[in-house]
């Protein structure tokens, strides 16, 4: 019988990352696109860094990070009795930092391509900036919200690296569909992987389908009539 | 009465330019700045509506200081009640027409207005339309219409016509005329199109350089001899 669970699991785990991640998003990358602020660009060299580090590194750095032997873990489990280590909200702060650029690079092109005097006119008609970007810069980005979040969650689905390392394969807890098709290959269990594979590839296929799907309809509609 | 007192040091792409800008405008007045590009117009526009900060000086409108750097008083855009329209519209692609207009009302302002003001630039049957689906002339009658709703006292127009055909020009200038009379308006206009200067002001400020080099009524401060000669080259 085909257990369901890492599918559970790592659908759970790529909504509630996508859901946060996309909360911190908007802001930061508001930040990073409206201020003027010159140092910005550390904290843009810093979000790009999943992008280049191998997911190993990450997860390395996140597993000493959260250990109860060292400072920050100790804290949080001494102080707090919260242990990121092999556990789920370890795994979800985690995704969030390994798909961060994939959140925030698409939001931050869209509101720098919005035009300036869009903004301008929200602000002169006496709207604050909270109203101007609820209710003109978001409406107008919809493409690169849609391509954060879709970008986010199919990357949260297909990690490996960063949640054995620091998730390892604890069922119900941290064995996600990725490590769940590795221990199925390293048991030599292929026709299990190869289900799994299976289901995992056509997910993936369709998810992209309805973005292209989406994004296509939506460029159609904005051409003048 | 408006007294604007502004210098602004500015970095354009011809180097940079001390904008020196001393003007008196009366209630009710219908202004033009009229100069070449670059000559500062619109930052002038910009600083008096608070979108740019002065390096120094001081803007008075009535009895309230919008600006003052010597008191360090900096109205922000928000609170300066000002009707702007811009040269591109700056329509919100994401509402219709009415959802533009509607956008502009302050917390419990009637709703009213909205429809008085459709009703004033005749697009009223075009209200459940997007800005993508209006032509040149009917976005910018949306825009005008979209500045009047918080019934501002001053209008800045940056521009407002240079992107539309003659006929269309024309129309609007109309429009831009009835509105400064019935809102009892001052308007303040950018434009470098000598006949609308002649059509619509009464008074013009040409700018060169970052100052105002001359000041006084169309006829007597535009240069009408490139008029003369713009139509003798078959130019208009």
């Amino acid at each position: 019988m085909l257990d369901f669970e890492p599918f559970y699991l790592t659908l759970k785990l790529a909504l509630t990352t996508t859901v946060l991640l996309l909360a911190l998003g908007i802001p930061i990358a508001y930040w990073l696109a409206f201020s003027p602020t010159r140092g910005k660009v550390v904290l843009e060299a810093l979000i790009g860094l999943p992008l280049v580090l191998p997911p190993t590194v990450l997860g390395f750095y996140l597993l000493l990070a959260f250990s109860p032997e060292n400072g920050f873990g100790r804290f949080l489990e001494t102080y707090l009795d919260i242990r990121l280590v092999f556990s789920f909200p370890g795994l979800v702060i985690a995704s969030m930092i390994y798909s961060l650029p994939f959140m925030i690079q698409p939001i931050q092109a869209g509101f720098r391509a919005i035009p300036r005097n869009l903004i301008e006119a929200a602000y002169i008609l006496g709207k604050n900036k909270r109203t101007t970007l609820l209710k003109v810069i978001l409406p107008n980005v919809k493409n690169s919200l849609l391509t954060g979040i879709i970008l986010t969650f199919a990357h949260t689905v297909g990690e490996f690296g960063v949640v054995l390392m620091i998730g390892g394969n604890i069922p119900l807890e941290t064995r996600v569909i990725s490590v769940a098709i590795y221990d199925q290959v390293e048991a030599m269990n292929y026709s299990q992987a190869n289900i799994y594979s299976g289901i995992l590839l056509v997910f993936s296929f369709l998810v992209l389908l309805g973005v292209y799907l989406i994004n296509n309809r939506t460029v159609q509609s904005s051409y003048p009539v | 009465m408006i007294e604007l007192k502004i210098n602004k040091r500015l970095h354009g792409p011809e180097g940079t330019m001390n904008l020196q800008f001393d003007a008196k405008i009366k209630e009710g007045e219908f202004v033009t700045i009229f100069g070449t590009s670059g000559a500062g117009k619109t930052s002038v526009l910009r600083m008096l509506s608070g979108l740019l900060s002065p390096d120094s000086g001081r803007i008075v409108v009535g009895d309230a200081v919008w600006f003052d750097q010597e008191q360090n008083i900096n109205l922000k855009p928000q609170l300066r009640n000002i009707g702007f329209v811009f040269q591109d519209y700056s329509l919100f692609p994401n509402m219709t027409v009415r959802g533009n207009l509607d956008f502009a009302l302050q917390k419990g302002q009637s709703k009213t207005i909205v429809d008085d003001l459709l009703d004033l630039i005749e697009l009223t049957q075009l209200h459940d339309k997007r800005p993508s689906q209006l032509s040149g002339g009917q976005k910018q009658r949306v825009a005008l219409a979209r500045a009047l709703v918080r019934r501002p006292r001053l209008l800045l127009l940056d521009e407002p016509l240079s992107a539309l055909d003659m006929e269309m020009q024309a129309k609007l200038q109309d429009y831009i005329l009835k509105v400064h009379r019935e809102f009892g308006l001052t308007t303040l206009m950018i434009s470098h199109d000598l006949i609308e200067v002649i059509k619509m002001s009464q008074r013009v400020l040409v700018m060169s350089q970052g100052r105002i080099a001359k000041d006084g009524k169309p006829a007597d401060v535009l240069p009408l001899g490139i008029l003369k000669e713009m139509i003798e080259k078959g130019g208009i």
